[in-house]
């Protein structure tokens, strides 16, 4: 079973404005064969504001492309056709409180389906361009058709690159291979199309060697360059540094949608409490991992970063 | 959810029952030995073992007991048998089965394919779900390595003539296996008589636990093991032996010959009242497969208009428990292959849905089920644009596809 949000649970088994709308002004008609599901959205339009006063839905579909579904109307009812075309996958994902990354696409669809119904409304033609493809990577939800579109448009030829373009393996890495294959396919496809030349394009065979851990980044021995050993911080400079080490964090966290701040410090125990994304986020014991990973870097000592529940002080 | 909840889902897993649980619990207590031991302890695991091999021998109606090699479950020994076949044959390097099997085999000959230049045959299937045999015995050969095809299918039941395609691998001098993790427990197997050369058989389908299966490798038939390490299994499969578990699977083999009559008549009854009341009750659905050769407990019916996950957290709600063919219910976004092997009508594919009994399902619960299916998918319908007014809609509803 999916682990769906109880926003997303609520507006499955109650959704709003579901059903036929007479006399639409725009209607949008979109599928996605990928996973079979389809949505009609009829708008009403103010033609003198351009403002939506009235949508609805009819989508066939699982729980979450009809929750999405009844969200987009809500979000875009109210609004001017121009707002509400700067509405977002994943806008509609986060009224929702989140999407499973595989359901993703339930948003798509109808993001879709209200520029298709603009587009009707406007009396133009509308293409549909988006295309996807087998889900690649399940922490960030990065299928295959986003990866061949980003290693074309940027000429990439290694895995890094492309988890730097689109985070693609950059949390737990299993995906590593399927991303291999992908990257093999779309470099061997540019290479034949005159686009990247052979000696540049990814060799799988030798993509594949053992990493070893770096155990010790300075040897020792080395006498030169060794810091003096600092005088033991006191109480306040290590909360001081642990703010700004959290603070140097947090645009990072909230770019994904989540927040990160500190609850209370005591000994080397540092006490931080998640929120939005991070929270329902399955990978939110990485990014405590990781916020204990620059904490240490940045203070020079070993300490421990523990999550505490919205809600609870730190030390009950 | 007041009710308690009914679990119609039992091809996804079943209940480990109580007597099974009963019979493994001494072996992680006071029967901790290891059977390889020379002392008092080992030995009494190794009579367990022994007679657990029996149990399930004669389940299967296996000629002797040592045809049985236990083994981490189904998907490990379907690996096992094909992967064996291709090893022990040089020179055959083609794999014959079916575009319906379950992925322990589909994903293995996918990837045999692509890695190791295994040539693969997929005999497809007509629209109840019946194997093509034209197809099946033109694919035969010289090349062939082994007939890989499953003796009943997970999702629509349908049964396949496992021992007829046996034969014609044999007269083709190709050896035959059958995946028979859904058969194995609720159909009577008599494999002594038949010309089958490796069986795959899954514990936690017969309540039994999870973990631990078995292949049955009839007497002569070369095995090359999958895991090397150790004498185990007679050298088939190297590994301490899993001894609580195959005391619980020896068990649940011997409690589903015990309750075979039951599968065969109340169960079946039971899954009939059920998929008739539904057809009866609720306009515009298909059952699929092919019901005049079909398990006795699994009914597999297409809603139209409708998408199944929507359909399962609706009957969540009513504390029912059941699985779709639909792709959402998916990790993988693919609507169910078995359907679209069939050429199921996509709108109706996705709104398939299988109900699998078991013993321990009763009429009561039935009757609720079919209760409250007619609201439950009136309830979609009215949601979906493919449908108005209680009737399918128009053609005018032809989306973009991306």
């Amino acid at each position: 079973m999916w682990e769906y949000s109880e926003k997303v649970k609520d507006y499955f088994f109650n959704p709003k404005n579901a059903g036929v709308l007479e006399n639409a002004d725009g209607v949008g008609d979109v599928g996605a064969i990928a996973c079979g599901d389809a949505l009609r959205l009829a708008i009403k339009v103010d033609p003198a504001t351009e403002v939506i006063t009235d949508a609805r839905f009819q989508t066939f579909g699982c729980g979450s492309a009809i929750a999405s579904s009844s969200a987009l109307t809500e979000l875009i009812i109210g609004k001017t056709i121009a707002e509400a075309m700067s509405i977002t996958n994943q806008d509609i994902a986060d009224f929702l409180g989140g999407l499973p990354p595989e359901k993703m696409h339930c948003s798509v669809m109808g993001y879709e389906a209200l520029r298709a119904a603009v587009a009707n409304y406007k009396g133009e033609a509308w293409v549909d361009d988006h295309e996807d493809g087998a889900l690649i990577c399940k922490c960030f939800g990065i299928d295959e058709g986003y990866i061949e579109r980003t290693v074309r448009a940027n000429k990439l030829t290694s895995v890094e690159q492309i988890t730097h373009y689109t985070k693609a393996a950059g949390s737990c890495g299993t995906c590593t291979e399927g991303i291999e294959e992908v990257l093999h396919k779309v470099n061997a496809a540019m290479v034949s199309e005159g686009l990247l030349s052979a000696d540049e394009a990814f060799d799988p065979a030798t993509a594949i060697r053992p990493v070893r851990k770096n155990k010790t980044k300075t040897s020792p021995l080395a006498p030169q360059g060794a810091p003096a050993p600092k005088a033991p911080l006191t109480t306040l400079q290590k909360i001081r540094l642990i703010e700004k080490a959290i603070a140097d964090l947090r645009p990072y966290l909230q770019q994904d949608g989540g927040d990160c701040e500190l609850v209370d410090v005591e000994d080397n125990k540092v006490y931080v409490r998640l929120s939005g994304a991070c929270v329902s986020c399955q990978m939110s014991s990485v990014t405590i991992s990781g916020v204990q990973e620059r904490l240490i870097e940045a203070l020079g000592f070993p300490l421990r970063v523990i999550p505490v529940p919205a809600g609870a002080t730190a030390c009950a | 959810m007041s009710a308690a909840p009914i679990y119609f889902d039992n091809n996804a897993t079943t209940r480990v029952d109580p007597r099974v649980l009963e019979a493994m619990l001494p072996f992680f207590s006071e029967q901790f030995g290891n059977a390889s031991s020379m002392h008092a302890f080992g030995a009494q695991v190794g009579g367990a073992l022994k007679r657990a091999r029996e149990q399930v021998q004669e389940l299967l109606g296996a000629e002797f007991d040592h045809e049985i090699v236990f083994t981490g479950g189904g998907t490990e020994s379907d690996n096992t048998a094909i992967l064996s076949a291709l090893e022990t044959q040089t020179g055959r390097n083609e794999i014959i089965t079916s575009a319906v099997e379950h992925p322990a085999v589909l994903a293995l000959c996918d990837w045999l394919q692509k890695t190791r230049g295994v040539k693969v045959h997929r005999i497809g299937v007509d629209a109840k779900g019946r194997l093509d045999l034209d197809a099946y015995r033109k694919a035969l050969g010289p090349k062939t390595a082994i007939a890989s095809i499953m003796w009943a299918n997970n999702e629509t039941g349908t049964l396949f003539p496992v021992e007829q395609l046996a034969e014609l691998a044999h007269e083709a001098g190709v050896l035959f296996h059958t995946d028979a993790v859904q058969a194995v427990g609720k159909i009577p197997l008599d494999l002594k008589n038949s010309e089958i050369d490796f069986l795959s058989l899954s514990a936690h389908k017969l309540h039994g636990p999870k973990g631990i299966g078995a292949l049955y490798v009839r007497r002569g038939v070369r095995l090359r093991p999958l895991i090397r390490g150790g004498h185990q299994e007679r050298g088939r499969r190297a590994g301490t032996e899993n001894a609580p578990a195959i005391v619980g699977l020896g068990k649940a083999a011997e409690l589903a010959l015990q309750y075979m009559p039951e599968e065969l008549g109340r169960v079946r009854e039971l899954r009939d009242r059920l998929e008739q009341g539904i057809v009866a009750r609720i306009p515009r659905c298909l059952v699929n497969g092919d019901i005049s050769q079909r398990l006795p407990n699994t009914s597999n019916i297409a809603f139209e208009f409708i998408e199944g996950e929507a359909i399962l957290l609706l009957m969540n709600q009513h504390g029912i428990a059941a699985s779709s063919g639909s792709a959402c219910t998916s990790g993988s976004l693919e609507p169910s292959h078995v359907l679209r092997a069939m050429n199921i009508p996509y709108t109706a594919a996705h709104g398939s849905t299988r109900f699998s009994l078991s013993r321990e399902n009763t009429q009561e619960e039935v009757d609720r089920v079919l209760a409250v299916m007619p609201g439950i998918i009136a309830r979609l319908r009215e949601l979906s644009p493919f449908w108005q007014d209680d009737a399918p809609a128009s053609a005018e509803f032809k989306p973009s596809y991306a």
